[in-house]
């Protein structure tokens, strides 16, 4: 008990560092996930095509293999940043855009496919369809499997710890090598920090899952 | 074929053809249709009356041949297609409103987005719309509190509040209870006598009868037969309309 209490300035820096990589990456992989989402829907093959390819990628890649991409492979191809932190960004927020764009795209699919012909029907252009009509209707379902694929981003962005970044699993991991006695402690304060940041998201979840039951 | 030949096509289909997979469902399409003329498409199910009105709005694509809204080519795709698509009023059978926008918000999105009319004006024309369609009560509504009647004159108003050049109709009183059919084809009659170019999928004889120019009867993805109501319907010459009709009648 003791290691935890005395390590809390340490525990509450990681969690305030994983709150904002989470955070961060979470906005990117939000809007990059609905705008691959809307490629995929595309009048455009092109488009179409290479969101698929990224999506299915991406979604099937094992975090790691993505952390790895980007912070070795990307600087030796030349892409460069100061801080790994940047790294690990780029790889979480790219890994989940392609939840995102799935959990979008099953939405769009779940709006039926008269509303987005009326509305073309009445001159609207693609991207006014979508905006006006398709994605204001899909938003009701597509909210709860967001929260989930943001809590999934919150646990996942402890793989950064393994990368130099140090956030709440990077400070976990040096205060396990100090206090070699106390790793069950350790680890325990580590988690009750991650459960702070995704139990809330949870209940949240749940709370508009029943409001939409509700709404229909 | 012999009504309203004099005035220029409004709408001109030209060896239009369509394939779903093996399934040829439009053949060698030609169609022209007059400024003002009323044209009843008739036809067994599955013979392309609705891929031929879908086509005509370029919700379907085409494989050859060519369609002309009042003498322009429609466009593939993107901005100029938008625009071309706001002279064409469609209705649906499914009326397919929009279910998060209220009555009003229905009929004044087009005018607004595609037109740019400002906020004010677009409400105003679409409460004057409403009204002629007999339902200004239900504006501040949303589509699900509707009657199925009620609905489908509200996508007739949405239709008509971006001016189309033509309205295209795919059987716009099947879906509904027939106490309500009589609501809907009385707003189509007035729409047709106002002068309206109108193209209509629908097996109401009434109507064709009474609003209809011509009549088009379709089979297996061809253009079959086409006359006035009057002659189709008392004297038809090809067997599968023979046929066609004496089910029809039956039923
Ligand atoms: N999206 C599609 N994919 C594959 N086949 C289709 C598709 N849409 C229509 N068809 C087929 O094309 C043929 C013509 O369909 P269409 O809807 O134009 O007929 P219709 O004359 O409107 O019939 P109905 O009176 O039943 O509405 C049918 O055999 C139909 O099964
Ligand atoms: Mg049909």
């Amino acid at each position: 008990m003791d290691v935890i209490i005395e390590s809390l300035p340490i525990y509450w820096d990681g969690f305030l560092r994983t709150l904002f990589l989470a955070a961060v990456s979470g906005i990117i992989a939000l809007v990059t996930g609905t705008i691959l989402a809307a490629m995929r829907v595309s009048p455009v093959k092109a488009l179409r095509g290479f969101s698929m390819a990224f999506v299915e990628i991406a979604r099937n890649t094992p975090l790691t293999i993505v952390f790895f991409f980007c912070a070795i492979v990307l600087p030796r191809l030349g892409v460069r940043f100061d801080q790994f932190e940047v790294a690990a960004i780029i790889a979480l927020s790219g890994y989940t855009s392609a939840f995102v764009a799935e959990a979008v795209r099953s939405g769009v699919n779940s709006v039926p496919v008269g509303q987005a012909e009326a509305a073309r029907s009445i001159g609207l252009t693609f991207g006014q369809v979508l905006n006006l009509v398709v994605l204001p209707q899909a938003l009701r379902t597509v909210v709860p499997p967001l929260i989930n694929i943001l809590i999934a981003l919150v646990k996942n962005s402890s793989v950064a710890g393994a990368f130099f970044v140090l956030e709440l699993f990077g400070h976990a991991r040096q205060l396990a090598n100090d206090h070699g006695d106390a790793v069950m402690q350790v680890l325990a304060g580590t988690a009750v920090f991650y459960l702070l940041m995704t139990v809330p998201l949870g209940i949240l979840a749940h709370r508009v899952e029943k409001k939409v039951a509700i709404a229909r | 074929m012999t009504t309203a030949a004099n005035s220029a096509a409004l709408v001109s289909v030209k060896d239009v053809n369509k394939h779903y997979g093996q399934l040829h469902v439009l053949k060698d399409i030609n169609m022209e249709v007059s400024k003002g003329e009323v044209v009843v498409v008739i036809g067994p199910s599955g013979s392309g009356k609705s891929t031929l009105c879908r086509a005509i709005n370029r919700l379907e694509t085409i494989e050859g041949g060519a369609i002309y809204i009042d003498g322009k080519k429609l466009p593939e795709e993107g901005k100029e297609l938008a625009h071309l698509r706001a002279d064409v009023g469609m209705v649906f059978q499914s009326f397919n409103l929009f279910a998060h926008k209220t009555i009003l918000e229905n009929i004044t999105l087009g005018p607004i987005k595609v037109k740019g009319v400002s906020k004010a004006t677009a409400e105003k024309e679409a409460m004057a719309l409403l009204e002629r369609v007999g339902v200004a009560q239900q504006a501040p509504k949303l589509p699900a509190q509707l009657s199925g009647g009620q609905q489908q004159r509200v996508a007739i108003a949405r239709a008509l509040a971006m001016k189309p050049k033509v309205m295209l109709f795919d059987e716009p009183t099947s879906a509904l209870d027939p106490e309500m059919i009589n609501e809907v084809l009385d707003v189509m009659v007035q729409l047709a006598k106002e002068g309206m170019t109108m193209i209509v999928v629908t097996h109401e004889m009434g109507f064709a009868r009474k609003a209809a120019d011509r009549v088009v009867f379709m089979a297996d993805g061809q253009i079959v037969e086409q006359a006035t109501p009057e002659q189709f319907f008392t004297n038809p010459q090809s067997h599968r309309a023979k046929d066609f009709l004496s089910k029809l009648l039956t039923h």
